[in-house]
């Protein structure tokens, strides 16, 4: 038994990874995970409008995911959907434990998300995009957050899903992680599945982003190597 | 907020809570079904002074393309001011769009609906149900209390007649909807790593995050959700799944001694 396009089981779909790919971003990545395209641009930490949103303590991180409307099969309608509200939701909550937003009172650090193709997998590879466009800004991190999901199909555990795979799983687990700290802060699920399975899954997932933080820390590398650090 | 929330946690790491309970102990459940008239289905569950009203209608309308012989369901939720003077009136902003896709996720992921039950013609007309979640108190815990009351409201709805293309409202008949599962939503708290059951309205404002873990009566996991800028360790993970199995096995016995199941 193989896999639709004759992955592992437990094996990523190609990755390419490059940071610093906008001009006018303070910093930016674009990720590719087989056929799922994310380009993520980091602003900031700058000065927040209105500024009653402001906190006097600490800079607020804001998160915008969005499908670009030539990204799936059947056109994507463009602005927010119930979808992309969450997506954002969910990535700001993933991204934010990584961060030290007390450093940056009363600004804020705005991340913007594009899915320029999509194939599943749309919010990891958002997620790991986003990671590396804030380390390209220059903001310290505590730790690089990766993302991926994986899922269970015939009874065999698989890593990072794809759109055709996703019709057919019983259940799809995204997670986002942080490696140096072991910790999580994305865990979603759809699906019916044992409790057993939550954990085999999710452990597979952690090996996903163990490689994925690999590719992130080259990508850093590779720009940033050449030109330099100041 | 700092002084409160080292205060609520000191307690915590002692094995206390503010208001008495245990780790996994949930506040007082009341639930009330069938209380609106002119919904087909309706359930109010107050969890302590946290209450949520469920209404639920049902419509023909086309079926989607990709699956033209099911019915479709539909959640929403709406944060009224009513319930929190934290909740704005406008279009639902995340928070909103959030609770109503984990309750949805629970209800869709579990299967408890049967969809092709509701077909009426395929391709052409199917009854779709529409889910709306109306909380009148938000003192903690809206999730649970929210998909408590969807799946009770669910279990008591009952179709209205359906006659040459038309649905008549004014009566109903005793026909039920295809439920065949009690999907639960149970929500912990986390707070310095620690998982407290059921968080009040004083421990949400601290928490660090949340866990969201609904099951099924046959044991198995049909939705998790995270909430919340916190990083959480693989240990808190578990240990929330099976608060959650255990949790989610009072609250469905709880549900079918209600509809007498």
């Amino acid at each position: 038994m193989e896999r639709l396009d004759g992955r592992k089981y437990d094996e990523l779909r190609p990755v390419e990874m490059k940071v610093g790919v906008l001009k006018h971003a303070d910093g930016s990545a674009l990720v590719k995970l087989g056929k799922t395209v994310a380009l993520a641009a980091v602003y900031g930490p700058r000065e927040l409008n209105p500024r009653h949103m402001q906190q006097s303590d600490r800079a607020i991180l804001q998160c915008n995911y969005s499908m670009a409307p030539f990204s799936t099969m059947e056109r994507a309608k463009p602005g927010p959907t119930r979808r992309s509200v969450e997506i954002s939701k969910v990535t700001r909550e993933a991204l934010e434990p990584a961060l030290f937003l007390n450093d940056f009172p009363r600004t804020t650090i705005d991340v913007y998300i594009v899915i320029l193709q999509a194939n599943a997998g749309t919010r990891t590879a958002g997620i790991n995009a986003a990671s590396l466009a804030l380390a390209d800004a220059g903001i310290q991190m505590r730790d690089l957050v990766t993302s991926v999901a994986a899922g269970k199909i015939d009874g065999h555990y698989v890593l990072d899903l794809t759109g055709e795979e996703e019709e057919i799983t019983e259940c799809d687990l995204p997670i986002a992680y942080m490696p140096r700290e072991k910790k999580f802060t994305l865990l979603q699920m759809d699906g019916k599945i044992s409790e057993e399975d939550v954990k085999n899954i999710i452990n597979l997932a952690v090996k996903g982003c163990e490689i994925l933080y690999e590719y992130q820390k080259k990508a850093l590398y590779e720009k940033w190597a050449k030109e330099g650090f100041e | 907020m700092n002084i409160q929330k080292r205060y609520i946690s000191g307690h915590i790491l002692k094995g206390m809570r503010l208001d008495g309970r245990k780790y996994d102990e949930y506040r007082k459940i009341e639930i009330e079904v069938n209380l609106i008239k002119q919904a087909e289905g309706s359930a109010r569950v107050k969890i302590g002074d946290t209450e949520v009203i469920v209404g639920v209608k049902l419509e023909v309308g086309e079926p989607f393309p990709d699956t033209p012989n099911e019915g479709i369901l539909v959640v929403n939720a709406e944060l009224s001011p009513v319930a929190s003077p934290e909740f704005e009136l406008g279009p639902p902003k995340e928070d909103a769009i959030e609770l109503a896709r984990i309750i949805d996720r629970g209800i869709r992921e579990s299967k408890c609906i049967d969809l092709e039950k509701l077909c009426i013609k395929e391709g052409e007309k199917v009854w779709m149900i529409m889910v709306d979640i109306q909380p009148l108190s938000q003192d903690g815990n809206l999730i649970d209390a929210s998909g408590i009351a969807a799946i009770t409201a669910l279990l008591g709805t009952r179709m209205p007649k359906y006659e040459n293309d038309q649905v008549i409202y004014e009566e109903k008949t005793d026909e039920k909807l295809p439920i065949r599962d009690i999907p639960i939503p149970v929500t912990c708290a986390i707070l310095d790593n620690k998982l407290i059951v059921d968080p009040n309205l004083e421990e949400e404002e601290v928490m660090d995050g949340r866990i969201t873990v609904t099951t099924t009566s046959d044991g198995k996991i049909c939705a998790l959700q995270k909430g919340n800028a916190c990083a959480i360790s693989l240990e808190n993970i578990e240990e929330a799944i099976k608060i959650s199995l255990k949790k989610g096995k009072e609250m469905r016995e709880m549900i079918k001694n209600l509809y007498k199941l």
